[in-house]
């Protein structure tokens, strides 16, 4: 009876540090506004991309990047432990052939034909790594209206890999499904998860693919059953198939939210969505419950341990009134900088003020109240809450909420023990 | 403590709400009748994307009637934005403007079929099984003739209340049974009297009548609003106004929680406070076991027992208590069905033109009960044990059933 930790907010970071705890025998539960950034993302996993030259071996760069950046989220964090939480994540995400090493980039097209560096991806991503150069055909569908198959070969065929290989990039379009006129993600993914709407797929690229091309699709090969649809295509064409990210909302995000949501429950944790945390009761220095509102009436749920994973500013964990204030939205933990300008600054692409906003935390990932001292003995913050990131620019995201998650749950499980 | 709105200002709050909306796109995600139709274009685009188009009177198109209202994409919505209730309203908008048929009419009136039904229970029952009566009420007023329709009693459950002696207790609930309860399954609510009477309540069953859901899921809201007032007014018979209220259909229990506030822009004093005080039979059973109240003189119960949370459960905000009070009886092995949505939502899937949506949504749920083939599947939500049973050929009770079969009930 009753819930050992409560873990506020369902995205990377919260999922990362429900699943260490529930793992760890306790009893969780995790409470969200709505689904957080899982089904909007590429699912490919950023640890560090760039410094702001081009990192190809993240953990190794680790050190050196914090350097410059001493209000960094990694700062908290031996790289070791980033380390094992990547392990750890590899092999709870064994069942989509999550495949990559922490201490070596991939480049990935982007949606825009980019080549991207991002450190784990799932195997219908896997054969997207451009490192080494290569020779893509482009298959876009007719009517989905969010893959530019000929803008995305042009712009990759303009790709330099470090290693000075050549990437070559064509497209073709493939009519599907009667050729509707405006096919969404959702759909498509569960029609080709259809063997007939597979192998019509597959018959049309074969007969236009060439000798020792791969095929990139844009990403929505199935939700449910992703691996056959995979698989099936790559037999069908006779090469190695990969997925390119679309813009969201993205297939392979919602798998592996699934997944993630999916393993929780079978640790015998819970995630409930479209609950607003409104409050909380605190007793001397520790946290006793938050309060949020159900259908009806504002509740309390009473635990012995917290996790803040409420996200930045991108998803309401921290909000700026109009008076320039800014806020972390349920406890009122301080909110720092995190070492970006005070003032808006006339260039466009630099670091501005609100870049890189978030809690700020003591070394034990406790935020803060407006003493400096930590707010609570038992409320840690992970993830895109954490002072000091900018995700966008250096390809840190992922790498943080599963290193600040997991590091997280350890200290929450330390406090438990 | 958060205050929550109401009339007036609760209308506006869920339109401002709008204005939250970033398009991120995981309502349409998270939607389960998009993800089977072209027909519905996906709760952002006939939402928070159509509303600003509905103004001075006029539907920019008619795709919002396939939204099923089961309010998932409200639950998903990370920015807080009203998305179902903004649908509902707009469906009820389109309705206003041109007419709901008579087929929406019936179906949103489960107290006049079930009161047309009664007198004549076995020829009612006999007809809904006819598959010549059937077809011929498909194509007459368009109620598809493998929809899932309940069998109607004789006997309905006033009828046992006016025989049945109660215990007397200082603690004392509001029992709020519903239509389904009254007309079709007065088993429900005998149990769920035995069963808060077994744990030393004393049980106020009230006369009632529709709480108006079906009314307003089918946008008929001037008649839902009359209907939900006039229900709460007959929730708080005398000496009664600050007992629990005690719901055992999980979505008419949440039409007074909530929906009656955020949809119907429905307002009055009674409404208010039966609206506070409202309990899902298991929300509340679960806080008597948080306080060491709840009885646990449970027998074995040596079955399986595949538990579904239906949408409007699971649209309270308040997890699956159901699963947590089960998980005390000795004996019960039970599965956790990892499903959003059966499809049916209310009378969506009964009607002819929705009948393969709802089918096509409910189709993950149903292969999973298939695969389980579990002795009984536990759902709070008679319009979804109804579908479900159709689907499957898997009999189908209320979790309340199993908890009343542990106390030793038959």
């Amino acid at each position: 009876m009753g819930t050992d930790a409560v873990v506020l907010g369902a995205g990377t970071a919260g999922m990362v540090a429900a699943l260490r705890l529930a793992a760890a025998g306790a009893s969780v539960l995790v409470l969200a506004e709505g689904e957080g950034g899982l089904p909007l993302a590429p699912a490919q996993i950023d640890v560090l991309g760039y410094r702001p030259q081009l990192i190809l071996d993240p953990l190794g760069e680790l050190g050196g990047f914090l350097e410059s950046r001493p209000d960094h989220p990694y700062r908290l964090i031996e790289a070791e432990e980033v380390g094992a939480s990547l392990e750890w994540f590899l092999e709870l995400s064994a069942p989509l052939g999550y495949t990559g090493s922490p201490h070596l980039n991939r480049l990935q097209p982007t949606a825009l034909g980019a080549l991207r560096p991002t450190c784990l991806v799932p195997e219908t991503m896997a054969a997207g790594d451009l490192s080494g150069g290569g020779s893509v055909l482009v298959v876009g569908l007719r009517g989905f209206r969010d893959f530019h198959a000929p803008l995305l070969a042009e712009n990759l065929s303009l790709a330099h890999p470090p290693s000075g290989a050549e990437v070559r990039a064509r497209s073709v379009e493939v009519s599907l499904l009667g050729d509707p006129r405006d096919l969404r993600p959702q759909l498509l993914a569960r029609r080709l998860e259809e063997r007939p709407v597979l192998a019509e797929l597959g018959r049309e690229i074969r007969s236009r693919l060439e000798q020792e091309e791969l095929v990139g699709m844009p990403a929505v090969l199935g939700l449910e059953r992703s691996h056959e649809a995979w698989q099936r295509l790559q037999e069908l064409v006779g090469r190695p198939v990969f997925e390119i990210p679309t813009p969201p909302p993205s297939q392979p995000g919602q798998r592996l939210q699934q997944h993630l949501f999916r393993a929780l429950r079978r640790l015998g944790g819970e995630v409930r969505l479209g609950v607003r945390a409104t409050g909380y009761r605190r007793a001397g220095d520790r946290l006793m419950a938050v309060r949020v509102v159900t259908a009806a009436r504002e509740v309390e749920i009473p635990a012995d341990h917290f996790v803040l994973a409420t996200g930045g500013i991108g998803t309401g964990g921290i909000t700026a009134g109009a008076d320039g204030e800014l806020r972390e939205e349920v406890f009122g933990a301080r909110v720092s900088r995190g070492g970006a300008p005070d003032q808006p600054l006339v260039e466009y692409m630099a670091t501005q003020p609100l870049d890189r906003l978030g809690v700020e935390v003591d070394q034990e990932q406790r935020p803060l109240g407006a003493g400096g001292e930590p707010l609570f003995q038992n409320l840690w913050a992970a993830g895109a809450a954490l002072a000091g990131a900018e995700p966008w620019r250096e390809k840190s995201g992922e790498g943080i909420s599963l290193a600040t998650g997991y590091r997280a749950a350890r200290l929450a499980g330390g406090a438990r023990a | 403590m958060t205050e929550l709105a109401w009339g007036a200002e609760a209308w506006s709050e869920v339109r401002a709400s709008l204005d939250r909306c970033i398009k991120c796109t995981v309502c349409e995600t998270a939607c389960p009748v998009a993800a089977v139709t072209e027909l519905f274009p996906g709760p952002k685009t006939v939402g928070p994307q159509a509303e600003r188009f509905r103004t001075g009177g006029q539907s920019p198109d008619l795709s919002v009637d396939y939204c099923s209202g089961c309010g998932i994409c409200s639950r998903v919505c990370p920015q807080d934005v009203r998305i179902a209730e903004l649908n509902s309203r707009a469906r009820s908008e389109l309705k206003r403007e041109r007419g709901a048929p008579l087929r929406d009419q019936l179906v949103a009136r489960p107290g006049l079929l079930g009161r047309a039904g009664r007198p004549v229970a076995p020829l009612f029952n006999w007809a809904m099984a006819n598959s010549l009566i059937r077809w011929a009420g498909e194509r007459t007023i368009g109620i598809h003739r493998k929809a899932p329709v309940p069998r109607s009693t004789t006997r309905t459950f006033s009828y046992w209340v006016g025989h049945h002696v109660g215990t007397r207790s200082a603690r004392r609930v509001v029992y709020f049974h519903g239509c389904s309860t009254q007309w079709y399954e007065p088993h429900v609510g005998q149990k769920v009297t035995a069963i808060l009477e077994h744990n030393g309540y004393q049980v106020v069953i009230p006369k009632q009548d529709c709480c108006g859901l079906p009314l307003q899921s089918n946008g008929l809201f001037p008649a839902a609003r009359k209907a939900v007032t006039r229900l709460a007014r007959q929730l708080v018979p005398d000496g009664t106004s600050d007992l629990p209220v005690i719901a055992s259909s999980t979505s008419c229990g949440l039409m007074l929680k909530r929906e009656a506030r955020e949809i119907l822009g429905a307002d009055s004093p009674e409404l208010r406070s039966v609206s506070q005080r409202t309990y899902d039979i298991f929300e509340f059973l679960l806080e008597l076991h948080q306080r060491g109240e709840l009885r646990t003189d449970f027998k074995p119960v040596p079955l399986t027992v595949a538990y579904h949370a239906p949408c409007q459960q699971q649209n309270q905000l308040i997890g699956k208590p159901a699963l947590e009070i089960l998980r005390l009886i000795p004996g019960l092995r039970l599965v956790e069905l990892d499903r959003s949505c059966c499809g049916i939502a209310g009378t969506y899937g009964v009607k002819r033109e929705k009948y393969e949506i709802a089918m096509r949504v409910g189709e993950p749920l149903f292969a999973d009960i298939q695969a389980e083939g579990p002795d009984l599947v536990a759902c709070d939500s008679e319009t979804c044990r109804w579908q479900i049973s159709a689907a499957t050929g898997a009999t189908s009770v209320h979790p309340l059933e199993i908890l009343h079969r542990a106390y030793g009930g038959s």
